[in-house]
């Protein structure tokens, strides 16, 4: 699957997420007890799950909660780490020490545990695991950053602009900071990819989004019933979309990555 | 009785994105038991491409022509475990690059021993006693020591011996030597190339050295053969060089490098840039940047010429011969001897 | 003929038993920091929450004041949050992580029954990462071609899987439609429960394995064709040698390092696998006492969990340096 494959599989999902109530044919949370369990049908084009609810519409719905929240989580642990590492590189000395400490600190944290203790702290919902999940990323985006940030600081042209007198802010943020850019957007780009998976897994073990919402790691988990009655196709439907989700956002991540590595 | 080693009307493409590029053509020579031959060039000249022809260590996909004939036998033609046997015994490569070319996690114990534990079934307290034989005879004390050491731990000047003592082990018939001491500075690059040199003799092994110092090839060989675009374009014996080059490159050569008797304002650089073999032009490589180009130098690719026991790819000679002198070369004023 | 080259004239990178002690008292002196740090996050939590520790502990029930009197007196609610921290970790060095507040027992007996399941899990994974993961990536970096290529394009595929969904693939295929496997539970102790963790270990596995061979597989492609290597092919080294010693053992230091921290990563992944295969071990009991907010037993297994990849963590970071030569002690971080 090439790079462009990938960029147009995800813009298909995020147009899911944008046009989900025009796209959707019956609401989302609509429970019809007497229809559970149809197979696909003109009414219900991929079925229906244990309450009669249309899958379609409740699989089009879950792309909004599966792509915000990564989004968040991306975004904040992308701006949190990139502002640590270019501080602890400018500032170095003990500020970088300090730094590389609490980043090795934090480190030590797998995410997904993170996340649950966020959860039971502030209760079941995506809000706690989205900030906890963000400070989890952070460690591996100031990692990536600062090492980039240190080579890109050693460099001759860096000198040459501090003998001429610009500000250091200006040296960070106009020179290196846009050319260590295609870096930090390839690992934020990764870094969606273990976040959908991370959020998706939360709300399977039932602490992320909460029924009835649909979500499709929530779904995953709600098919598991499904799954042992001979009716996976909640389950499976939902894991398709996750596994072509997380796939074409790795693949854009490693096509990116290995532009950013031709060019040094 | 025949040459070591013959390499006849050799060409040789390799496979870069997709398509065969030229880099020999044509590449002709002899090397005679014992004796050492200098491989002068530019980068892309294709020197390095053809000792590791010699040595059968071109990438895979490479398209060979012509024949590399060692001790009378076709290399090309040795199957698995002749041309292991070949590597092993017969032929030996000195890398430019020690520290690359040495494997940074194992000991210099390990690299030297290597080879003959494997090759030579030797018994381990025999190949460390042969080893630390091999770095005295290369001037390395403590070898003791240095055998437990990593090759990180050691200076280019004594990695660069290490890989000599290595060479030399298995008392090899030929020394590929692959710019030994470019990577090192001026002191040891005397020291390394006085060790190799005396190895050489005392083992009586023949030698290809490559370099692309004209100079340092005429100090260290007996002959030596200029490379450029992937052809042979001279071969003299090393002392004619100098005094009477035979080609307008080789001239150029000469005299683009300073002399310490001969004070001049501006070195007489060759105009233009090198060629290499696959964008070479037709007729003369060379002609684009030879200011004594003519137009039959452009008419087909030349043949390599005799003259006397030397040989040149030029089509003018030998009219043109002790006529390439710096002041007609340069073709400018500005730079006129001055004696000191 | 040139003098031997004193040895003063030597890049001096020795590494005296002096230096690799300090670099070990180091780490552990970093794991130790670390270890407390987690410590004070995994406590310090309860009371960055919204809420006072009490209505945690009484449930939001209205109680009786002497009720609540006795709950603060077992709890040393009254006392400042330092008190009670070191009171807590006290307990902790000594294996006495408090009482749960819904089995009111200690913490201690609950989770010990429930360790064994998620390490026999954890080690059945890693045991598949290992194994499988080297010898994919291994015969696909050796032997190039449409095999490999194709295996590395699989690989690429299952690490887009989340763990849940590969175990619920893994149910529906195996347990469900073949019935080889049992979908739930871990068995009866003993072989019965190795066999009740085949499925649960292969799906926490299956994105490691693929990570691991890509992983294997760039590092022998790299060494393959690193210049050293020449120089052993230049030197009539039969291939397998070439190979053995010079192509695998210079891949072996990163890959097994990267792979050493991927393990220790499984062990966050076990969480959502038991919960899939309702195994009942600690990942199992930390969900369900997170849903019932019981903090001693959340604590004491978030704590666990840390605990044990940071040493892991330590554990294989030191062996690293001391095992590859290449790793200069104490310029690691740039």
């Amino acid at each position: 699957m090439s790079g462009r494959v990938a960029i147009a599989l995800l813009a298909l999902v995020v147009c899911f997420a944008v046009l989900a109530p025009l796209l959707s044919p019956h609401d989302p949370n609509a429970v019809n007890l007497s229809g559970a369990y149809q197979s696909s049908s003109g009414a219900h084009l991929l079925g229906t799950d244990a309450s009669g609810r249309d899958l379609l519409s409740r699989l089009v719905h879950g792309s909004r909660t599966a792509l915000i929240g990564p989004f968040l989580v991306v975004v904040i642990s992308t701006l949190l780490g990139t502002v640590l590492a270019l501080a602890a590189v400018w500032f170095g000395g003990w500020f970088d020490q300090m730094v590389v400490r609490v980043v090795d600190a934090v480190f030590a944290f797998p995410g997904l545990l993170l996340a649950i203790l966020a959860t039971a702290l502030f209760g079941s919902g995506l809000n706690a695991a989205v900030v906890a999940l963000s400070i989890a990323y952070v460690p591996y985006i100031a990692r990536i950053v600062r090492s980039a940030a240190l080579r890109e600081r050693s460099l001759p042209y860096i000198a040459a602009l501090q003998v001429q007198g610009v500000h250091g802010l200006r040296i960070a943020l106009r020179h290196i900071l846009p050319n260590v850019g295609g870096l930090i957007v390839a690992n934020a780009t990764l870094a969606f990819g273990f976040a959908v998976m991370d959020l998706a897994g939360l709300s399977f073990i039932g602490l992320g989004v909460q029924p009835p919402a649909s979500d499709w790691g929530a779904m995953v988990g709600t098919g598991m019933a499904g799954v042992l009655q001979q009716h996976p196709q909640e389950a499976l439907f939902a894991s398709v979309l996750i596994v072509i989700t997380v796939g074409a956002v790795n693949i854009l991540g490693d096509r990116l990555t290995e532009r950013w590595e031709a060019r040094s | 009785m025949n040459a070591l080693l013959e390499v006849d009307g050799l060409r040789v493409r390799l496979p870069v994105a997709g398509q065969l590029r030229t880099v020999l053509r044509d590449v002709a020579f002899s090397l005679d038991r014992g004796s050492t031959l200098g491989l002068v060039g530019e980068s892309g000249s294709g020197k390095s491409m053809t000792v590791r022809t010699i040595a059968r260590l071109l990438p895979d996909g490479a398209d060979v022509r012509g024949g590399v004939r060692f001790d009378g036998a076709e290399v090309f033609d040795l199957r698995t475990e002749a041309l292991r046997s070949y590597r092993a015994k017969d032929v030996a490569m000195i890398f430019q690059d020690a520290r690359a070319y040495t494997n940074p996690v194992r000991t210099i114990g390990d690299f030297l021993t290597e080879a003959m534990r494997t090759n030579d079934r030797m018994p381990k307290s025999a190949a460390r006693k042969r080893a630390q034989e091999l770095l005295a005879e290369v001037g390395i004390g403590d070898p003791e020591r240095r055998l437990r050491q990593f090759p990180h731990e050691l200076s280019g000047g004594l990695l660069q011996r290490v890989m000599i003592a290595a060479a030399v082990a298995a008392r090899p018939r030929l020394i590929l030597a692959d710019e030994p001491t470019t990577a090192l500075d001026v002191t040891t690059q005397a020291e390394v190339m006085a060790i190799l040199g005396r190895m050489q003799r005392e083992y009586g092994m023949a030698m290809l050295f490559i370099t692309h110092d004209l100079e340092l090839a005429g100090a260290v060989c007996d002959e030596t053969i200029v490379l450029y675009a992937g052809q042979v374009v001279e071969r003299q014996a090393s002392v004619r060089l100098h005094e009477d080059p035979l080609h307008p490159y080789t001239a150029a050569l000469v005299q683009a490098r300073p002399e310490i008797d001969r004070r001049v304002d501006r070195l007489p650089a060759i105009s233009g840039h090198p060629t290499t073999a696959y964008e070479a032009p037709d007729g003369c490589a060379f002609a684009p940047r030879c200011h004594f180009a003519q137009e039959e130098c452009r008419a087909g690719v030349p043949p390599l010429l005799q003259i006397g026991p030397s040989q040149t790819r030029c089509v003018q000679m030998p009219g043109l011969r002790g006529h390439m002198a710096p002041r007609q070369h340069a073709g400018s004023a500005s730079n006129e001897e001055v004696q000191r | 003929m040139p003098a031997p080259v004193p040895s003063g004239q030597v890049k001096a990178k020795q590494r005296p038993t002096g230096v690799m002690l300090r670099f070990i008292a180091t780490r552990i002196a970093g794991l130790v920091v670390t270890l407390f740090l987690a410590s004070l996050v995994v406590f310090g939590a309860l009371y960055a929450a919204p809420g006072s520790p009490l209505t945690y502990l009484t449930h939001g029930r209205t109680m009786s004041p002497d009720a609540i009197a006795a709950i603060k007196a077992e709890y040393h609610l009254d006392d400042s949050i330092w008190q009670q921290y070191l009171r807590w970790l006290g307990g902790v060095v000594h294996g006495d992580f408090g009482t749960s507040i819904i089995y009111n027992q200690p913490v201690s007996s609950l989770v010990g029954s429930r360790a064994f399941t998620t390490t026999l899990l954890v080690l059945m994974a890693a045991a598949i990462v290992l194994v499988l993961g080297l010898a994919i990536g291994t015969l696909a970096g050796l032997k190039p071609g449409w095999l490999s290529r194709s295996a590395m394009a699989g690989a690429t595929g299952v690490m887009a899987v989340p763990t849940f969904v590969g175990a619920v693939v893994l149910i529906i295929v195996f347990a469900v439609d073949l019935e080889w496997f049992p979908v739930f539970g871990a068995g009866r102790a003993g072989l019965d429960e190795v066999y009740h963790l085949v499925l649960p270990s292969i799906a926490l596995a299956l994105a490691s394995v693929a990570f691991v061979a890509r992983l294997a597989q760039t590092a022998i492609r790299q060494e393959l064709s690193a210049d050293h290597v020449q120089t052993a092919i230049s030197r009539g080294l039969p291939r397998g040698a070439v190979v053995r010693r010079h192509v695998m053992r210079n891949a072996a230091m990163p890959v097994l390092t990267v792979a050493g921290l991927t393990i220790a990563g499984l062990i966050a992944g076990s969480v959502v696998v038991e919960q899939v295969f309702q195994l009942g071990g600690l990942g199992q009991f930390l969900v369900s006492s997170v849903q019932q907010k019981d903090f001693p037993v959340v604590q004491a297994i978030c704590l666990m969990y840390v605990a044990a990849f940071i040493v892991l963590n330590t554990l294989i970071d030191i062996a690293y340096t001391l095992l590859d030569p290449r790793v200069s002690i104490g310029k690691k971080d740039s």
